[in-house]
């Protein structure tokens, strides 16, 4: 299953207008109309639309646990950590921007500098209680190092088991199996961003 | 004679008794699936192959639920209205023949409880009586959504009555009888001799009134979940709310029963082929109930009682009066 008949919004030409009659005022316009819609058969094209239905049967759900529906790579769940692809390292630099920027102030992040002087996270949480999903943290991060994720299958007796750092740190075996799937919501680049970028016309 | 009759007559009860409560029960998972595929969807699926030990998953839920009774009902009449229900349900079934005789171990079995020859009056008067399930439930439930369903199914009950009376007077006036068997009898030449060609008007009024009497979807105002949510049924739990459940599926099949015996041949001259007629034509009425549950939409209450009184009631009579001036 893909996204395209998701994705596909043209209704073409399929809309056209219901033609309403207008309201019988008198009573042999009244008892007319009961008369045609006794014999018109109205009844039966809805019987025959279920029962085709029935025989030609196109199941339209999903059998949820089994099969999945595919989400959009812009959907905005619990949040993920990237990592650099080229030295499996915290791609966040600490810089704050995301506590500074939430909304909903559910981010919280302590920082210091390690022994190669190097600015290192050493808190990070995000009160999910208190989160919206709003995507503004994913936006606004620099390195694209904090994006949604798509995993919304949360049932748990606490919310913070989703959402420590170390978890939300794409795993080390994913980075070596070279799995860590980029984020193309918010604050992503674009496909073809090289193309469309030229030189600033300075013409002045 | 007289002993042996009786144990036949227990064994009979014993056995419909049986058979259609494990059918109510099966009903429900035909219901689903059907609806379930005319909406497009796959029904129950996880209890068992295809879903269908999920009868099973509901027995066991309904017998082990907590029996409440709440607080401000009225405690005799609203543990007694489920039994009216279910029992009436199942007195009904006294006088249809479910199927020819035929012979077992040498000896004739008759598969009728009671071949009374007031059969047809006994089923509607015994059908009558089941209004009082929903009426006295839904008036000893302290609720109000309870009320209105019970004021709503009296009222449809009644007026339906007179239609399903009087739409049913015209084939009797030409059989001569009010037992099943004989009407069964009086259309054993086959296809052509069945009453439903003489009498059309009649079966298409009592068909309607079949969808009043039992409650179904067209006519489905007395548990009209998005208006007053389960009715009579609202303040019941478990098995209490069980039996109503058994009782409106077994009045499902038997009206499902009744209506070929009455117009369609019933089981003919009785022969095997007659008898898996009967059940064919059994099944597509029963399949009817479900089907229009999916296709059609509900009715209001007062477009129902001006189909009854307006419509249906006239055309009975007047179906009436033509029989009857044929007939002279």
């Amino acid at each position: 299953m893909n996204n395209e008949q998701f994705n596909n919004r043209d209704v073409g030409n399929d809309y056209f207008l219901v033609d309403i009659e207008d309201y019988p005022t008198t009573g042999w316009g009244k008892f007319k109309r009961v008369v045609n819609r006794s014999f018109r058969g109205e009844l039966f094209v809805g019987l025959w639309v279920v029962l085709r239905e029935m025989i030609f049967f196109k199941k339209h759900t999903i059998s949820y646990p089994e099969e999945k529906m595919p989400i959009g790579p812009r959907y905005r769940a619990v949040h993920e950590m990237k990592r650099l692809w080229e030295s499996d390292a915290e791609r966040c630099i600490g810089c704050g921007l995301c506590e500074k920027i939430c909304i909903s102030n559910c981010i919280k992040m302590d920082t210091k500098i390690d022994e190669n002087s190097r600015k290192e996270v050493s808190e990070y949480t995000i009160n999910l209680g208190r989160c919206i999903f709003c995507g503004y943290c994913a936006e606004v991060c620099p390195e694209l190092a904090i994006t949604h994720g798509g995993e919304y299958e949360n049932a748990s007796d606490q919310r913070e088991h989703f959402i420590d750092y170390a978890g939300m740190l794409t795993p080390l075996e994913k980075m070596t199996a070279g799995t860590q799937t980029e984020f193309e919501g918010f604050g992503a680049i674009t496909p073809h961003e090289e193309e469309r970028v030229k030189k600033t016309p300075l013409a002045y | 004679m007289e002993t042996a009759y009786l144990i036949e007559t227990v064994i009979k009860i014993v056995v419909i008794l049986l058979i259609f409560s494990a059918l109510a029960g099966i009903g429900t998972y035909f219901e689903r699936k059907v609806l379930a595929f005319m909406q497009r969807r796959l029904g129950p699926m996880n209890v068992g192959p295809y879903g269908l030990l999920q009868v099973a998953a509901d027995g066991i839920k309904l017998f082990t639920k907590e029996d409440i009774v709440p607080t401000n009902v009225v405690g005799r009449i609203f543990k007694i209205a489920p039994v009216i229900t279910a029992a009436t349900a199942f007195m009904a079934a006294a006088a249809i023949p479910f199927l020819p005789s035929f012979t077992l171990f040498g000896y004739e079995v008759h598969p009728i409880v009671a071949d009374i020859n007031i059969g047809i009056l006994y089923i509607l008067g015994i059908m009558g009586v089941g209004l009082y399930g929903p009426l006295l439930g839904g008036m000893a439930s302290a609720n109000k959504f309870s009320l209105l369903s019970a004021a709503r199914g009296a009222a449809v009950f009644i007026s339906y009555e007179v239609v399903t009376g009087l739409s049913i007077l015209a084939p009797i006036m030409m059989v001569g009888s009010l037992s099943l068997i004989d009407f069964n009898e009086y259309q054993v030449g086959g296809i052509g001799s069945w009453i439903i060609w003489t009498q059309p008007v009649a079966f298409i009024l009592f068909w309607i009134a079949a969808f009043a009497e039992t409650g179904r979807t067209p006519f489905h105002l007395i548990a009209n979940d998005h208006e007053i949510i389960d009715g009579f049924g609202t303040e019941y739990s478990g098995m209490r709310w069980g039996l109503f459940f058994i009782g409106e599926y077994a009045n499902m099949f038997f009206i499902s029963f009744v209506i070929p015996l009455l117009f369609l041949g019933g089981y003919g001259d009785g022969s095997l082929l007659g008898a898996l007629g009967l059940l064919a034509k059994v099944a597509f009425f029963f399949f009817f109930f479900l089907w229009t549950r999916a296709a059609w939409p509900d009715v209001r209450p007062d477009q129902l009682m001006w189909l009854c009184w307006k419509v249906l009631m006239p055309i009975a009579v007047l179906n009436i009066l033509v029989t009857a001036i044929v007939m002279m």
